[in-house]
């Protein structure tokens, strides 16, 4: 799923300056799942800004309000009597959902509220791990279920470089720490599957015109349309 | 040897075919745009070294880029190993440079992944990885050979290249490293230095490795190896360089003696005896000597160690 982190709250707080009605708009989808930009999160953020504008002596009406998917259009129709009460909405949602929000209401001022950062899946409870680049040209399929595109931190597709030591990337960093190297997982998940000779195999230059490289992707499924 | 038979017809290249042992230096850019340092460095290694790594934003901080210094060495006298990474650059800029370094006379070129950039004083720049070392080298070999752009389009003149690569005996995984090895002499890799050898049973451990698949009889093979200027280099490469593999007791034996000149006397001694055990090791073309920052220490070791004079190749 989509995973992004709410931004520090000064810099949300300072979004609303001149403004008197804003609407703090959740997404109940990724965002909620991984915990950011939920409902109940909107309503969070709302009662803080609340809170603080009231202490910097600011008349500000602060609402929230929630989207199943602030992405698609038909979600949008059920919130938009709500966002049209206000001048500016600061969406919690992904940065899909909030491109959505300021085309679909668009002149209104929609920000972002969030960092969106990854396409990643929750290893435990309360932490996420990056897991997919969208790259356009999917080669996990040789690589034993393991991307080399985000999971190795130079995006090699022929093995480990010189970095690679007791299993751990040489990218270590205070936030960064104990990263696992891609091709040391990949070695070992191949050799269980029998198939380390894919390793072997020297794959030619990615194609990374099919990634964001090629400009904006888009996607038509000619049989999906309506007839 | 006839000169036509040269892939690139460097002096390293003529050397190392000839079968005979190869001495390797390397030299660090200056980070500002004084025009000094390589001159002096090139005055301090002129005669001592076969050829001279330049090196590339190592460890990903900003440097003259290796072709200018490159080409400043060979103005000194001293040929170049015109380092390249793919850390920077992506398929085009890599192909434009190449062509440039040729038309301007640089022979050798070492294809390198590069240090990440988080290690470096640009850690917010994107890192380019549009290619990985392995396709790096493929993709020179086919310009080199096949007279072909990556994209297959044909080139009127092929720059002459000797194509090398590094690979790092110590990373892991360990049972992969002579494998990754191999795929880089399937690329096209002519020769090859390792990252600094401390660790030398271990190194020899990896050599069994390489010979079992006859790999050095495919690729020159330069055991890298920088001498220590003391015991806190030893205590930095062992805790904070990526991918070294520093024995305690090479720290001791650096602990065990004064700080300043007998310390570098007897790192220099370290040096020496590990170029004579090396040198031993079947499949071992040469040395790659990486005196970082500490090149005034690369003539007396290649003395002592019996490398002179370094042998002229027509």
């Amino acid at each position: 799923m989509i995973t992004a982190e709410r931004k520090p709250f000064d810099e949300i707080y300072a979004m609303t300056e001149g403004h008197d009605k804003v609407l703090v708009a959740g997404c109940d989808t990724c965002v909620a799942v991984c915990l950011t930009g939920g409902e109940k999160e909107a309503e969070i953020l709302a009662a803080e800004l609340r809170i603080k504008a009231k202490q910097d002596g600011r008349d500000v009406q602060i609402e929230h309000t929630a989207a199943i998917r602030q992405c698609e259009w038909e979600y949008l129709d059920a919130i938009a009597a709500k966002v049209e009460e206000h001048p500016l909405v600061l969406s919690l949602a992904c940065g899909i959902g909030i491109q959505s929000m300021a085309e679909k209401f668009a002149p209104r001022l929609v920000m972002p509220a969030v960092n969106t950062n990854m396409l990643g899946m929750p290893q435990e409870h309360a932490v996420w791990l990056e897991r997919c680049g969208a790259c356009g040209e999917c080669v996990i399929g040789d690589t034993a279920g393991i991307c080399p595109v985000v999971r190795c931190s130079k995006s090699l597709m022929n093995g480990p470089c010189g970095g690679s030591h007791d299993g751990k990337c040489e990218v270590t960093t205070p936030e960064k720490e104990d990263i696992d190297c891609a091709w040391a997982l990949i070695w070992d998940r191949l050799k269980a599957q029998g198939r380390e000779e894919l390793m072997l195999v020297n794959r030619p230059p990615k194609d990374w015109s099919k990634s964001s490289s090629g400009g904006p992707r888009k996607m038509v499924r000619e049989e999906a349309k309506p007839v | 040897m006839s000169a036509t038979q040269y892939k690139a017809g460097s002096n390293l290249e003529k050397i190392l075919s000839e079968g005979k042992f190869a001495v390797t230096g390397e030299c660090g850019p200056p980070k500002s745009a004084d025009g000094t340092v390589i001159e002096e460095k090139a005055k301090i290694l002129k005669g001592f070294v076969d050829a001279v790594n330049i090196t590339d934003n190592q460890t990903a901080v900003v440097r003259v880029c290796s072709m200018a210094s490159g080409i400043q060495a060979q103005q000194n006298g001293l040929e170049a190993i015109m380092q390249m990474t793919c850390r920077d650059r992506n398929r085009l800029a890599m192909q434009a440079d190449i062509l440039g370094a040729s038309v301007l006379g640089i022979k050798n070129i070492l294809c390198l992944t590069g240090d990440h950039m988080s290690f470096g004083n640009h850690p917010e720049a994107k890192g380019v990885h549009d290619l990985d070392a392995i396709n790096l080298i493929k993709m020179y070999k086919d310009m080199r050979d096949e007279k072909k752009l990556q994209c297959g389009d044909e080139m009127d003149v092929a720059p002459a290249l000797y194509i090398g690569c590094a690979e790092n005996p110590f990373g892991d995984p360990f049972e992969f490293r002579a494998l990754r090895l191999k795929k880089k002499v399937e690329a096209g890799a002519d020769f090859m230095q390792t990252q600094c050898i401390f660790n030398i049973p271990k190194f020899k451990k990896w050599m069994e490795e390489v010979r079992a698949i006859g790999l050095h009889k495919e690729i020159k093979i330069l055991a890298g190896l920088t001498p220590l200027k003391g015991v806190g280099a030893a205590k930095y490469m062992k805790n904070f360089v990526p991918g070294m593999d520093v024995p305690q007791e090479i720290v001791d034996r650096m602990a065990s003696v004064e700080k300043g000149p007998p310390a570098q006397a007897e790192g220099k001694k370290l040096a020496v005896e590990m170029i004579k055990e090396i040198a031993e090791i079947e499949g071992v073309a040469g040395v790659h000597l990486m005196a970082v920052e500490w090149e005034i220490a690369v003539p007396e070791i290649v003395e002592m160690a019996g490398l002179l004079p370094r042998p002229a190749v027509a």
